[in-house]
């Protein structure tokens, strides 16, 4: 199968694998990565879905808004479930039963199934070797049961089981670093995208789909019930992400890191976390401290994946 | 005719799943059905059959991948013991809710907490109400005929739905015994090809599994849920019947042993029926008119038939080779619901035996033999639930 061209008109008469009419907020990031994820490719798609947002409200009795086969059966086995689907397909072929149409398989998950809950599956998905993606959409919290904090919160947001009060302001704890995690698994392929770059993520996938084996995508999906943000914030803030360099985008291929989008200018995280009612009280005279440690978090992740980048590109030049 | 082997039961079902040669099979290790899942990874190693194996990192993964597997559209096993099924649980749920033809042989186990590694049957009661079929086997032939039967009762299109076989940990498991198997042609034969319903991997007709169903309409899944089940035990008897032509031997919903004629009767399952019917047999000899029944099939649990064949009895005493702590012993509380329907009631008592792989005594049915002569004469109960072997 030839790549398709990544050309918004060309796109746009595309098919909808991921139909209009599900019933996830308006104005929510996931559907949109769903989307951009599936018009990446012309591929034959199988996908299973963990419990969340997405899953509740893309599937409810009788109706449907995905148009390739799609499973959900729990919440922390997205991996596990798809791996089942890889192992049939493979075993099937193998035995001459079905032909080969060169199916690629996808587990969608949330945050919560996948950093916390469904982390155990998903890293022995991975261990295992399936030819498969593990797509996350990072809203950094349980959205669906109403906005809980996971090991994918940022530090200082206010949420239903971290609120700020006057004691405890928010959630105190770093975001775990599931890409890097993920990368350490020695996976073919890992790679984290924003929906505010559209033609990366898409790219990214369809890099993804040529290569065989397991592969992981850290998606963020910007979530405005969770995020206290405005309806028409989604990609606005997916970009705000990314220029601040709270989610930078890049790829480690084979163990060789390369960041695909630099921001032209490093912006203040601020800028990030202003239009989010969730970090409101870190803007107080006296959670100025919260403000700096944000800020000097992001910094040394910033530092940290620029030279692992610099690395990689030294590696690739080869000496005169 | 096939050959007659000496084997034990995690053998025998290992045999059994090789000559099925399922399409997928994801499994985690657990004692005692470990051993049956290695005998099997062997046969997949040497090239003996076609299954694709998923060594999965728990046994909440392995049913998960087998409940994809599934639903992609082929022949699915696992194998699994006590904690195993336990970290399954929730899992088994969704097999079922799913429709989903998965065989499970389930060697049968104490649950933690003490830990112990023996056979008893705390593990299959406790997932007595996942919409599982559940079939128990009293030895090693009978695990490998429920086996090869359960392909096919899971399988019907009237039915799709997943079951268990259980055989006991330790005592079947790993005991050798005269096993008779069936040639690999007719097993193969017996068992059909896999037909698939709404699989996944139907690229051209895309279909969704795991919606979400709330109010409106769940309450109506469950119940034709129910309704399937009830399906079960005719198509289980049409199966036995194909398969006694084949083998000649006979399996039903459940066994009787010198019933009929019996005024006293114990109820048990599994391999502790076999000591049960030595002592029936001393004491006939007695002149004791004692029988027995012996529960094959206890998901969908047949109360109508077994009610007919006990209620001429005067005592009845049902062992419980698993507890229900502040309750009666689950076998106990499913004969209660047979005797419900006679018209006249016989008195009911229960042990709960065996727990954690204490062995089951010659003398323990003795005493319950004993206890129940007494009861069929007064007609007096003095304790309903008591232990068995217990040392005080
Ligand atoms: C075993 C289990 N525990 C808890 C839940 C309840 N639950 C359903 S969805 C969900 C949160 C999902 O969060 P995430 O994965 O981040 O997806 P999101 O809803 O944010 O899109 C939780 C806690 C469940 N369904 N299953
Ligand atoms: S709660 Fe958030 S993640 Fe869930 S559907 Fe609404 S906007 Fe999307
Ligand atoms: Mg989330």
């Amino acid at each position: 199968m030839t790549t398709k061209p990544l050309k918004l008109r060309e796109l746009a008469k595309g098919e909808d694998r991921f139909a209009y009419g599900h019933r996830m907020c308006a104005g929510c990031g996931a559907p949109i990565v769903v989307k951009q994820v599936l018009m990446a490719t012309d591929y034959p798609i199988i996908a299973s879905n963990a419990t969340g947002c997405l899953e509740v409200s893309s599937c409810i009795q009788e109706y449907t808004a995905w148009k390739i086969p799609w499973i959900h059966s729990a919440f922390e086995n997205a991996a596990a479930t798809i791996s089942g689907v890889e192992a049939m397909y493979r075993s099937l072929v193998k035995q001459g039963k079905i032909d080969d149409k060169q199916v690629k398989f996808i587990a969608f998950g949330g945050d919560g199934g996948t950093y916390d809950i469904g982390f155990q599956s998903l890293s022995g998905a991975m261990e295992r070797g399936h030819d498969m993606m593990y797509i996350c959409y990072d809203n950094g919290a349980y959205m669906n049961t109403g906005i809980q904090r996971s090991s994918a919160t940022p530090f200082g947001a206010n949420t239903t089981t971290c609120p700020a009060g006057d004691v405890i302001p928010g959630k105190l704890q770093q975001r775990k670093d599931l890409t890097r995690i993920m990368a350490a698994h020695d996976i073919p392929y890992v790679a984290q995208a924003s929906p505010g770059n559209w033609m990366d993520l898409m790219k990214k996938v369809q890099k993804a789909f040529e290569i065989k084996g397991p592969k992981f995508m850290n998606i963020i999906a910007p979530c405005n019930r969770g995020w206290r943000s405005r309806t028409d914030d989604a990609i606005t803030l997916a970009k705000l992400a990314v220029n601040t360099c709270y989610w930078p985008l890049y790829e480690i291929e084979n163990g060789v890191t390369k960041i695909t989008v630099k921001p032209k200018e490093k912006k203040p995280l601020t800028e990030f976390l202003k239009p989010q009612g969730r970090f409101k009280h870190m803007f107080a005279p006296k959670n100025k401290w919260m403000l700096e440690q944000a800020q000097g978090y992001v910094d040394a992740q910033w530092e940290r994946l620029q030279k692992e980048a610099a690395a990689g590109e030294a590696e690739k030049t080869p000496e005169e | 005719m096939g050959k007659i082997v000496a084997v034990t039961g995690n053998e025998a079902c290992a045999e059994a799943l090789k000559q099925i040669n399922p399409d997928v099979c994801a499994a985690y290790p657990i004692t005692p059905a470990t051993d049956l899942m290695q005998r099997f990874a062997g046969f997949v190693s040497d090239g003996k059959i076609d299954t694709e194996m998923v060594l999965v990192e728990s046994e909440h993964s392995a049913m998960s991948a087998c409940i994809g597997a599934a639903a992609a559209g082929g022949r699915v096993a696992t194998a699994t013991s006590s904690q195993g099924l336990a970290l399954m649980w929730e899992m088994l749920y969704i097999a079922a809710g799913t429709r989903l033809p998965i065989i499970m042989p389930l060697v049968n186990r104490a649950l933690s907490a003490p830990l112990n590694i023996h056979g008893d049957h705390s593990d299959g009661m406790g997932a007595r109400d996942t919409g599982w079929i559940q079939i128990y086997s009293e030895n090693a032939q009978e695990a490998y005929d429920n086996t090869i039967q359960a392909f096919r009762i899971a399988e019907h299109l009237d039915i799709r739905l997943p079951a268990m076989v259980c055989l006991d940990g330790f005592i079947v498991s790993h005991s050798i015994e005269r096993v008779e198997y069936i040639d690999d042609a007719d097993v193969k034969n017996f068992v059909g090809k896999f037909k698939a319903v709404n699989p996944l991997l139907d690229l051209d007709n895309p279909k969704s599994y795991g919606p979400l169903i709330l109010t409106d309409m769940y309450h109506e899944y469950k119940r034709a849920q129910h309704e399937v089940m009830t399906k079960v035990p005719g198509i289980a008897l049409e199966v036995a019947a194909e398969f006694e032509k084949m083998t000649g031997r006979k399996y039903g919903l459940f066994e009787t042993y010198r019933l009929e004629d019996a005024e006293i009767a114990i109820v048990v399952m599994s391999s502790a029926a076999g000591t049960t019917k030595d002592i029936i047999d001393q004491y006939r000899d007695k002149g004791v008119k004692a029988g027995l029944l012996k529960p094959r099939m206890f998901r969908p649990f047949p109360y109508v038939e077994i009610a007919d064949a006990l209620k001429h009895l005067k005592a009845i005493a049902v062992l419980d080779r698993a507890d229900s702590f502040g309750g009666y012993g689950p076998l106990f509380s499913e004969i209660t619901g047979s005797v419900m329907s006679m018209d006249t009631k016989p008195p009911m008592i229960n042990k709960i035996f065996g727990l954690g792989g204490r062995d089951y005594l010659p003398n323990q049915a003795e005493q319950v033999l004993d206890e129940l002569v007494k009861i069929a004469e007064t007609g007096k109960v003095e304790t309903i639930k008591e232990y068995l072997g217990v040392r005080e």
